[in-house]
């Protein structure tokens, strides 16, 4: 037979006896691979997402004219730029409620095929393959994603209707279409949005030239890459959770890393013989590798199910999130391209080499004719504590190094990760010193004994317990900033949000139509909000114009303010502005800032969380001076609460005004926390089931090490120790360590939340949150870290506790 | 002339040309509809001005100028100048998006070392391309041809990437009407046009190429066509010539080509005082002599032997640039010859199909 | 002191049921010593475990100084091996997380038996003064065996129970541990009962039996 065979087959005859090491290297390999494909599978859903309504209309060049004052105009200077032999193509984009079982409010964007550039593509068809008769004729065709379609409850067959009573074109599915997104052509669009003869903006293709003098007062060039992309502005959550499933991943290696490790150590004398038979060196890594191998292609397959498991199950929390944060529409489900599953299998078979290469290693440079002996382990300790102390001590030196000069989402997370390791591989100093410390003021033998064997125990526990410290220290640190950022975000929102109805108008021509109505209404306050956009240093700003009125300072939470700061911004003189903002821009109060041909004091700053775009806020007579194309688009009303129902009913029928334009305070806030919740759903489900993980590791780590305990057991049983008391020993170490090991995850967890409110957050959406300590949360997760550890060695305990003695005697007896 | 438009447009406008053989289906409309567009009849007289301007009712039209121009150098220049209409269903223009038509602006520059071509499409009912007769005035975007009512005189301009011109075309000769008073078959089953000419247009004026301007002067001949019935399936392609003959007189000749048999021959016959006579089948000799190798590595006769025993004309005709390729969404080769033989003389030639 | 009546020991194995002991007698009087011998399987450990309180007896009795020894209390049994008797092993012997000095102390201590003076005296007589601060892994065979036998005598039992205690050991080695052992054994006025299958070591013993087929075969003179 091939030496490669027998080799195998004696190799694998291991797993047999010891069927638990085997579920330990699986299981270590599939939690890996699951967490950290599901998260991939979440990202690559969303990016593809993105791509999709990036892909809506793609073409050469992305650069478009917009009007000045960002709403629609008319055809007509289409017309006029095509005869100057513009190469442009009218778009008219809206939001368009369609009825039905579900209605469903979708962006609709009426293009003009003929016009787009023939490189251009619609949804991925590109122009030349379009079906134009179909198109542009009467029924005309609605393009819809499959997913949009599903939301709304349709089949592909059914003609859907708007909220007004119009037919929508027949539907054609576009697979390719972004979720949310209605294509149709320009002029059916017109009909349905009710703009004849009106477009949003005209796409440019070709070279751009100077606009003739009349065109460039009404429109204006926008290049591509002013707007700030989906893509970029969500790779910071992206980011964050592919962290997450970074770190869950290593917990999950850290188990397969201790199991494979034992079983090797277990086949020594196994690969000794295999040696001394004439087994060659190579023959035998390469057993031990394609053994390796099988392991991270079952582990991969099991992780790579799971995985999609686990992503179908969060998607629609990250698809609310990133709803909620950026506006950006995901689709509720999963279709992954076939790559992604070969890359989860690779991923673990990566992770399988990582875990096991030091190993094999280990196996490879194995004496021939040295006796198995228990590891020198004293003399090896202390210099492998010493590594990898200076391995944390130079990894702190580098997030210092971030902290001081660091000023990305990067440096940020590179800071969040070499704390994290750093910390992990201080863990078993400190423990050792801990216990240390504990044994000077041990009186008795037993005592004596607790101690020396937990610091005996600690290289082989120490990466189950560096598991336990990173998923406890990532529960505190992103419990205490989702808690903290909660706190703030509900106090903010209570405070913002105090009107007692807001109306969104459907152009500035009817707010100002509401507003004189209302005026003649007893007893109704109304804060009118005059709004215009902007860009300032390309990033796109909303610039907030309001009246002179005490409800402002009472109910506008400022971070930081100048004296008389709402007077001062009523005077024209001074303006405040988003934290965000004021961090991009790099202002603070007191300077000033250039804005349409006059210049402002900064005199405030507040929080405006959940914003992607900036905000500046400025009093509305110097807005509507200054900024001519600002609407007003905006009535807060607050009235008499037995008043509210009636007059919202009143103005809904006198305005024509739907529900999505008369809000109450209620129904928004709620609105407002129904998103913050499933903001973070995903990030807790992840981090809960890391910490599950980490208890997993400590679990196999407890139970492979219980085996080769009964070595250090045997002789005190021998001295007249019971065996219940060695029982309860052992669990007293495992606490003492988990304990200690907990008692260090609480600050690092709170280091971690303040890295995470302080410079993260920061980085990452531009705004700072006070770091906020729960002590309850903190007992909560601590009393939870335990808990794990203490399920984690019920079993190897038990089993312990169970053992008769002849298993114990056998331990002298053997070799006599 | 230009049979081959039909199937131009119905390819181009009309389907996806992903799909080189349309499916019925996506013809649905247009069977249906078919026979309420207009019918080409025999013995119906045109009407100028009128007919000058767009036959709404009728599913498909042109207008399509070439130009056989020399510069002060004595070099040889084509300039080329196409408008189509194509209607997605029958009925009058309206105003708005759902005009049922179509426009497509086609434009050509050859010269000496090369041949530049572009393509423009608009929507009807905009107001961004259309055809009126009073003035005369045919525009597509920024390209247009505009004049006299009755075409006498007209100005011309279009452009491309690296091109562009404007020329000025002054009328030396009548009208002249295809077929049977403008009544011009297609097939042999029926399948036909309304057909008229202005071949003696004098010309002057610019192109321009890669930033250098040329003053030139030439000749031009004017196609109209409108037409409701598309080709026969069978039918492959076309090659079409309009001939300036040195001694005054004029040649149109076409040849449909058939999946099958022999292809359909016609063409007229235009005394250089303007009367015309129009030939049919042996009466008109066409061979392929030579062939050239287009970009896209499609072979295109470009070197023709061309009879007509009844008039003496025995002649070669040789493609000025061999490369006169109309990379458009719709590719056809389109470009300036010169002849020699029994006479010589200068012109258009026009394949599709290959 | 140890009489051992009609001791009965058996094993289930996959091979069915096999009886190692089968009604062994047996007497040890106080400080005295006694080589228990025989082939591999002959019982001579499993005896050796049965006095020790690491094992129960099927029938028969364990009597030390007339009072019955309770196997089937596991506290009773634990109390003995802490307290009344020290045992040597083979190998294995020693808590590989403590140094040599917790090692030597750890059964006195346990026992609360601690007698420094003793304990000094064993270390020094053991050659053991230099090595306290050393764990085990860092010691030879031949040391490891002494710090073994030091813990042993450590709280003065009145029985040190040795199985096979040189076993492991190169013959000079062995002969000095030996008389190591049985000098000190004697200084701390305990009994031995050791397990060995060598004669020549046996001989140095104050009495001899062989184990055979489960028997007290013969005493020889």
């Amino acid at each position: 037979m091939n030496p490669l065979l027998i080799t195998l087959q004696a190799l694998l005859s291991h797993w047999r006896r010891h069927r638990l090491q085997f579920f330990s290297i699986f299981t270590g390999l599939w939690l890996a691979t699951a967490l950290w494909t599901g998260v991939q599978a979440l990202n690559s859903q969303a990016r593809a997402d993105y791509a999709r309504a990036a892909a809506v209309l793609t073409g050469p060049g992305q650069a478009q004219l917009l009007a000045r004052d960002g709403e629609r105009f008319e055809q007509a200077l289409y017309l006029q730029l095509r005869r100057l032999g513009w190469q442009v193509s009218p778009l008219l984009e809206g939001r368009l409620r369609i009825a039905g079982a579900h209605p469903l409010t979708v962006r609709l964007i009426g293009i003009e095929p003929l016009s787009l550039p023939s490189t251009a593509a619609v949804a991925g068809i590109a122009i030349p393959a379009f079906d134009l008769q179909a198109f542009i004729d009467a029924p005309g065709q609605a393009w819809i994603g499959p997913d949009t379609l599903q939301q709304l409850g349709l089949n592909s067959h059914e003609q859907a209707t708007s909220s007004d009573g119009q037919r929508l074109p027949p539907f054609v599915v576009q697979p390719q279409l972004a979720p949310g997104v209605i294509v149709l052509d320009i002029g059916h669009a017109q009909a349905l949005l009710q703009a004849p003869g009106q477009v949003s903006r005209l796409l440019l293709a070709g070279e751009s030239r100077p606009l003739p003098a009349d065109i460039a007062q009404r429109l204006t060039l926008q290049t591509p890459g002013d707007d700030g992309d989906l893509q970029r502005l969500t790779d910071s959550f992206h980011l964050n959770l592919t962290a997450l499933g970074l770190l869950a991943f290593v917990v999950g290696l850290f188990i397969a890393h201790a199991a494979i490790g034992l079983a090797l150590e277990q086949r020594r004398g196994l690969i000794r013989n295999l040696r001394a038979c004439g087994i060659s060196l190579n023959t035998l890594l390469l057993s031990l590798t394609l053994e390796l191998g099988v392991f991270a292609v079952l582990g991969g397959l099991a992780g790579v199910a799971s995985g999609y498991g686990l992503a179908a199950a969060l998607l629609p929390d990250v698809a609310a999130s990133v709803r909620g944060l950026y506006g950006a529409q995901i689709a509720g489900q999963l279709s992954l391209p076939a790559g992604w599953w070969l890359a989860g299998v690779l991923v673990s078979i990566l992770g399988a080499l990582l875990a096991g290469v030091s190993s094999v290693l280990r196996a490879a440079h194995l004496p021939l004719l040295a006796l198995a002996q228990a590891q020198a382990w004293r003399m090896a300790q202390g210099p492998w504590l010493r590594r990898q102390a200076m391995a944390a001590g130079l990894l702190l030196l580098v997030a210092l190094g971030c902290w001081q000069w660091g000023n990305s989402l990067t440096s940020a997370l590179i800071l969040l990760a070499t704390l994290l390791l750093a910390a992990a591989l201080l863990l078993p100093a400190l423990l050792d010193g801990a216990l240390a410390w504990l044994a000077r003021g041990c009186r008795g033998a037993l005592a004596e004994w607790f101690i020396a064997d937990s610091r005996q125990q600690l290289p082989a526990l120490s990466l189950a317990l560096m598991a336990l410290l990173l998923a406890l220290a990532a529960s505190v640190g992103v419990g205490s900033m989702t808690e903290g950022f909660r706190k703030t975000f509900i106090g903010w929102l209570d405070q913002r949000l105090s009107a007692d109805l807001y109306l969104t108008p459907q152009d500035t021509t009817q707010a100002l139509q509401i507003n004189a109505w209302l005026a003649q209404q007893a007893a109704v306050t109304v804060l009118p909000g005059w709004r215009a956009e902007i860009r300032l240093q390309q990033w796109p700003v909303q610039v907030q114009g309001i009246i002179d009125h005490p409800a402002y300072p009472a109910r506008w939470p400022l971070l930081e303010q100048s004296p008389q700061a709402w007077a001062q911004l009523a005077s024209g003189r001074g303006f405040m502005l988003s934290e965000q903002l004021a961090r991009r821009l790099g202002l603070r109060l007191g300077d000033s800032l250039e804005l349409a041909s006059d210049t402002l004091t900064v005199v405030g700053i507040y929080a405006d969380y959940g914003n992607p775009k900036g905000h500046l806020l400025v009093s509305a007579g110097w807005l509507r001076a200054h900024l001519p194309q600002a609407t007003l688009s905006a009535l807060s009303l607050n009235l008499a609460p037995e008043r509210i129902a009636p007059l919202k009913a009143e103005l809904q029928q006198r305005f024509a005004l739907d529900d999505s334009r008369v809000v109450e305070q209620a129904t928004l806030k709620r609105w407002s926390r129904e998103i913050f919740n499933r903001t973070f759903a995903a990030t807790t489900a992840l981090n809960s089931l890391t910490l599950g993980v980490a208890g997993i590791a400590l679990f196999i780590s407890l139970l492979t090490l219980s085996q080769s305990r009964l070595g250090q057991l045997a002789p005190l049983w021998a001295l007249g120790v019971r065996r219940r008391q060695l029982a309860w020993l052992s669990l007293g170490q495992t606490l003492l360590l988990s304990s200690l090991t907990v008692l260090l995850a609480v600050p690092l967890g709170l280091l971690l939340a303040w890295c995470l409110v302080a410079v993260v957050n920061v980085q990452a959406f531009g705004w700072r949150l006070p770091l906020h300590v729960f002590p309850a949360q903190l007992l909560h997760l601590a009393v939870l870290g335990l808990l794990t550890s203490l399920l984690a060695s019920a079993w190897p305990l038990w089993q312990l506790a169970r053992r008769q003695p002849s298993e114990l005697l056998r331990q002298f007896a053997d070799e006599a | 002339m230009k049979p081959s438009l039909y199937l131009l447009i119905g390819l181009l406008l009309l389907s996806a040309c992903d799909q080189p053989a349309p499916a019925p289906k996506s013809f649905a409309g247009l069977g249906q509809d078919a026979a309420a567009f207009k019918q080409v009849t025999r013995n119906q007289p045109l009407v100028f001005p009128l007919d000058h301007a767009a036959h709404n009712g009728f599913r498909i039209e042109w207008w399509y100028v070439t130009a056989n121009l020399t510069d002060r150098q004595g070099r040889d220049w084509g300039a080329q100048w196409t408008l189509f209409r194509s209607a997605l269903r029958p009925g009058a223009e309206t105003t708005g998006w759902n005009s049922p038509n179509l426009w497509l602006g086609h434009a050509a520059l050859t010269g000496p070392g090369g041949h530049q071509s572009s393509e423009t499409l608009a929507r009807g009912g905009i107001g961004q391309a259309g055809v009126e007769a009073r003035p005369f005035r045919a525009w597509i975007n920024d390209w247009s041809l505009q004049g006299s009512d009755d075409t006498g005189r007209l100005q011309m301009s279009a452009n491309g990437k690296g091109f562009n011109y404007t020329l000025n075309l002054v009328s030396t000769g009548p009208l002249v009407l295809h077929g049977a008073q403008g009544y011009s078959e297609k097939s042999g089953k029926g399948q036909a046009s309304y057909y008229y000419s202005q071949p003696f247009y004098q010309v002057s004026g610019e192109v321009e190429r890669y930033g250098q301007r040329l003053a030139v002067t030439g000749v031009a001949w004017l196609d109209r066509e409108w037409s409701s019935q598309p080709l026969a399936p069978e039918q492959s392609g076309w090659d079409w010539f309009s001939l300036h003959l040195d001694s005054g007189a004029k040649l149109m000749l076409f040849r449909v080509r058939e999946q099958q048999g022999a292809p359909y021959r016609a063409g007229t016959w235009i005394s250089a005082n303007g009367a015309a006579q129009a030939l049919q089948g042996e009466q008109i000799q066409l061979r392929e002599l030579a062939w050239s190798k287009q970009d896209n590595g499609r072979k295109v006769p470009t070197r023709w032997r061309v009879q007509v025993p009844e008039h003496g004309v025995d002649v070669q005709v040789d493609a000025l640039e061999p490369k006169a390729w109309m990379q458009t969404r719709f590719p056809y080769w389109e470009g300036p010859v010169r002849f020699s033989g029994s006479v010589s003389g200068r012109g258009y030639l026009e394949m599709t199909g290959y | 002191m140890l009489v051992i009546e009609h001791l009965h020991k058996s094993y289930s194995t996959t091979q069915g049921k096999l009886a190692v002991l089968q009604g062994v007698d047996l007497q040890l009087a106080r400080g005295a010593s006694l080589a228990l011998m025989g082939e591999s399987g002959s019982g001579k450990s499993t005896l050796l475990h049965l006095v020790a309180g690491l094992d129960r007896a099927d029938s028969g009795r364990i009597l030390i100084d007339n009072q019955p020894l309770d196997g089937r209390l596991e506290s009773a049994m634990a109390r003995w091996r802490r307290e009344g008797i020290g045992l040597v092993f083979q190998q294995y012997n020693l808590i590989s997380s403590l140094d040599v000095a917790a090692n030597l102390s750890f059964q006195a201590r346990l026992a609360g038996r601690l007698d420094r003076q003793w304990l000094d005296c064993l270390a020094t007589r053991l050659g053991l003064d230099s090595l306290l601060q050393r764990y085990p892994e860092q010691l030879s065979g031949g040391q490891q065996q002494r710090v073994a036998i030091g813990r042993a005598l450590a709280a003065r039992p009145a029985l040190v129970l040795a199985d096979e205690p040189t076993g492991s050991l190169d013959e000079a080695c062995s002969d000095e541990v030996l008389a190591l052992m049985l000098q000190l054994v004697g200084e701390a006025g305990s009994s031995l009962l050791m397990v060995t299958h060598s004669p020549r070591l046996a001989a140095r013993l104050e009495r001899r039996c062989v184990l055979h087929a489960g028997r007290v075969r013969a005493e020889p003179r």
